[in-house]
């Protein structure tokens, strides 16, 4: 038995979904028996953690600070052991653009792209630049914020003209944007879990859009509007190479314990290409990799648990 | 929580305490969902939801609410009544009360209705738990899934989820300075009656409306009326702010045209008292009432017979008009403080309503502004608004905004307008940068140039050919002719 505590809320956008995965996990624990505090991540975090003494941080935060290295960074300041990726794999994760150059250094597919600053625009004259991407990536583009774990601010670009109102609603979620070519294709999440034997992959998820409109980034992943089949309907060869683009993404980034890597299934070449990964995704009743685990047969309670023995296993980097 | 007129939640002491509750997994929650009722469908979460409940954060300045400032209700007064209360009606105000309302309370409302110019029978009222129960009470009793209510666009946002629980379908009418286009509207009844479909009731806030602020011009109100008569139209017309004018002649509500034929009345005590109290009523014709009723019975029995005591004693006691003229002072001092901070700190492609009265104006930016993401990129400045789309059924009202000026102080206000004019102004300026074209000049030399703008480049499509004081003026789009 731990004392555990169990990090939620805070600042970001992504605050409703974090309270959410966080009353889950906070229930698990209790129902293994441990001890928890509900500590609602603000300006007190670290004299919260010196009063409460916990054994182990459960970060079942989303977002800005929570997910993007922030809190991590302090956790590892205090001597506070912690679930799931260190600083340097949340940064990787959160910010889009380091994900992709990662990933395209290594040699892993991920859709062509640019990115740029605000900063760019307003004073590097980058808006010349726009037509020449604009040749490259061809048309539609989607437009999305670097850093942003929902999805907000992605809007699909269907010529040119759509381009500079995308790029503004962009700019309202983080400093750098995005321009990547739009793969159309099945969408698929691969989770992947840490082990006594090292990472492996879950069971793909697919996420098939009600009424066929891949174009509504909002209803992915909103219950109603959005179906999720998991096991995806894959044949055996498909589903292993995503599974294996998913676990080679994780080792590029740096990844710990678990993460959930977005992919897209190419229609054209029949290939896996990797859209972003999530340092922290969701642990609600709907979200994805916990329905993974459970299809694999890792109940939500022996997730948590894994996970828990994976933070205090793990020596302080 | 409504993104409308409920203030903040208990904040992170009350979220932690249900967080530790939860009990859902992913199985119960089918099981669930198998049970849910198909209108539910409609009641669903969106990121703009999520949005707005941070916007509830102490640290931020909520444009985004329709509170009245209580604070103005002096203490002593309160204590003062609700001791009478208790000496002299005890037992009573502790008893269930009749469904309609009390008799007395019905006086008070009879009063408050005679105020506008209506003259209506204690036989013709129902007492509510708030106005809205009253837009409840009426889609309870008037609409059968499927059937078409007619509304303005934009309309109240509290009115969505209520017409989506009852499965309406809704048919928003384009609005302008003088409130809703009745023109269009008749086109629209002639189109739904070439398709074989009646609307149940016409749904209006014809005076400082929510979320518009504007008010329906004289001649639109008869003709409204005379429409609802000849078609045998129900209207719902709702006016919690009618007697919230700061400025202008009163106009007569349409009940008042109509005499109670075809227009169901909505009053409210929340804006001339206290939304706390949560008592509003309807009035309207005896069939209907009658129905009405039935429906509150089987929704509450009867409205809280301790709070309507509370304003039979204040009715008895004090004059109500006092508190109302203290309130008008206050709100048309903030309407003005607002006007005078959107007209420095907006930018001059923005546009928004001058409202007579009221507690909201409506701002309409550039096309190419997303409201729900400028949301997001103000909550980093510690601001909030109402997007727009929150006001429509059809995604429409993406570059617009509420703002509520009754529920901060002055300089609560202009700090927030300020923060959001910067924000908008940064927006401007990015998409002028990115398709070459130059901002309008600022009103103010406050915003600082930046080195793009130096260059020549041609005028901007986006600006208006008008100069600052239509800016203020211009709300919606104009009438046509």
């Amino acid at each position: 038995m731990s004392r555990v505590a169990v990090l939620a809320g805070g600042q970001s956008l992504e605050r409703q979904v974090s309270l959410r995965s966080a009353a889950r996990v906070r229930d698990a624990l209790e129902r293994l028996g441990h001890d928890v505090i509900a500590i609602d991540v603000g300006p007190d975090l670290v004299d919260r953690l010196a009063e409460t003494h916990p054994d182990v941080a459960f970060v079942a935060l989303h977002g800005r600070d929570g997910e993007d290295g922030t809190v991590q960074e302090i956790l590892e300041l205090v001597g506070v052991p912690y679930t799931a990726s260190g600083p340097s794999a949340c940064m990787r994760c959160m910010d889009k653009v380091l994900t992709k150059h990662a990933l395209r250094d290594a040699g892993l597919p991920t859709p062509d792209f640019y990115a740029f600053s605000q900063t760019a625009f307003e004073s590097l004259g980058a808006a010349r630049a726009l037509p020449a991407i604009e040749e490259r990536l061809d048309f539609p583009v989607v437009v999305k914020p670097a850093a942003q774990g929902s999805a907000l601010g992605i809007r699909f670009a269907p010529t040119p003209a759509d381009v500079p109102a995308a790029i503004v609603a962009a700019f309202s979620y983080d400093t750098k944007v995005l321009l990547e070519r739009h793969v159309a294709g099945r969408e698929l999440a691969v989770s992947v879990l840490d082990g006594p034997a090292g990472p492996e992959a879950l069971p793909v998820v697919e996420a098939i859009p009600r009424g066929g409109d891949h174009y509504d980034f909002e209803a992915r992943y909103e219950i109603g509007r959005t179906d999720f089949v998991c096991p995806a309907a894959l044949d055996d060869e498909t589903a292993r190479r995503a599974q294996a683009l998913a676990l080679g993404a994780y080792r590029v980034l740096g990844c710990y314990g678990f993460a959930r890597v977005d992919l897209m299934l190419d229609s054209t070449s029949g290939e896996p290409t990797v859209l972003e990964a999530n340092a922290i995704p969701g642990l609600t009743e709907t979200s994805l990799l916990p329905q993974a685990a459970e299809a694999a047969g890792i109940s939500f309670a022996a997730f948590v648990e894994r996970v828990l023995d994976l933070a205090l296993a793990r020596t302080p980097a | 929580m409504t993104i409308d007129e409920t203030p903040r939640g208990s904040g992170s002491a009350g979220e932690s305490h249900r967080m530790a509750r939860s009990r859902t997994t992913a199985r119960d929650l089918e099981r669930y969902a198998g049970l849910f009722a198909r209108r539910t469908q409609g009641m669903k979460s969106s990121a703009m939801r999520d949005l707005m409940a941070i916007t509830a954060r102490p640290e931020v300045i909520s444009l985004a609410g329709g509170l009245p400032d209580t604070s103005t209700f002096p203490a002593e007064d309160l204590a003062a009544l609700m001791s009478r209360v208790a000496a002299d009606a005890s037992a009573r105000a502790l008893q269930y009360g009749p469904t309609e309302g009390m008799d007395e309370l019905k006086s008070c409302i009879v009063q408050v209705m005679a105020e506008e110019g209506m003259d209506v029978g204690a036989d013709d009222l129902l007492v509510t738990t708030g106005g809205q129960q009253v837009i409840d009470l009426v889609c309870k009793t008037l609409i059968d899934p499927g059937d078409v209510i007619v509304a303005e666009g934009p309309t109240y946002p509290g009115a969505v989820p209520t017409f989506g629980a009852y499965e309406a379908d809704v048919v928003q009418i384009e609005m302008d300075v003088d409130g809703m286009r009745v023109d269009l509207l008749e086109q629209m009844l002639d189109r739904l009656d070439r398709e074989g479909r009646t609307p149940k009731f016409i749904y209006t806030v014809p005076t400082f409306q929510n979320p518009a602020g504007v008010t329906m011009a004289p001649d639109r109100r008869h003709r409204l009326v005379r429409l609802a008569a000849e078609r045998e139209l129900l209207v719902l017309e709702d006016n919690p702010y009618g007697l919230l004018r700061y400025e202008g002649d009163p106009l007569p509500p349409l009940y008042a045209l109509d005499g109670g034929e075809y227009v169901i009345y909505l009053g409210t005590f929340s804006k001339i008292l206290s939304p706390g109290l949560r008592l509003g009523w309807a009035a309207a014709p005896r069939p209907v009432l009658e129905k009405l009723n039935l429906g509150k019975q089987g929704a509450d029995l009867c409205s809280s017979t301790f709070g309507q005591h509370f304003v039979i004693e204040y009715f008895a006691r004090r004059d109500w008009r006092d508190l109302l003229g203290s309130l008008r002072e206050l709100y048309r001092r903030r309407r003005d403080t607002m006007l005078d901070a959107l007209a420095e700190h907006f930018p001059r492609e923005a546009e928004w309503t001058r409202p007579a009265g009221g507690l909201f104006i409506w701002a309409t930016l550039p096309d190419y502004i997303d409201t729900t993401d400028l949301l997001a990129r103000a909550l980093r400045e510690h601001v909030a608004f109402v997007p727009g789309r929150a006001a429509f059924l059809d995604g429409r009202g993406a570059s617009a905004m509420r703002l509520n000026f009754s529920g901060v102080g002055d300089d609560g206000l202009r700090e927030g307008v300020a923060r959001i004019g910067k924000v908008i102004n940064e927006q401007v300026r990015l998409y002028s940068t990115l398709t070459a074209t130059a901002p309008a000049a600022p009103r103010q030399p406050a915003a600082p140039a930046s080195e793009t703008e130096a260059t020549p480049a041609p005028e901007s499509e986006a600006t208006p050919a008008a100069g600052p004081e239509a800016a203020r003026i211009v709300p919606l789009r104009r009438r046509a002719g």
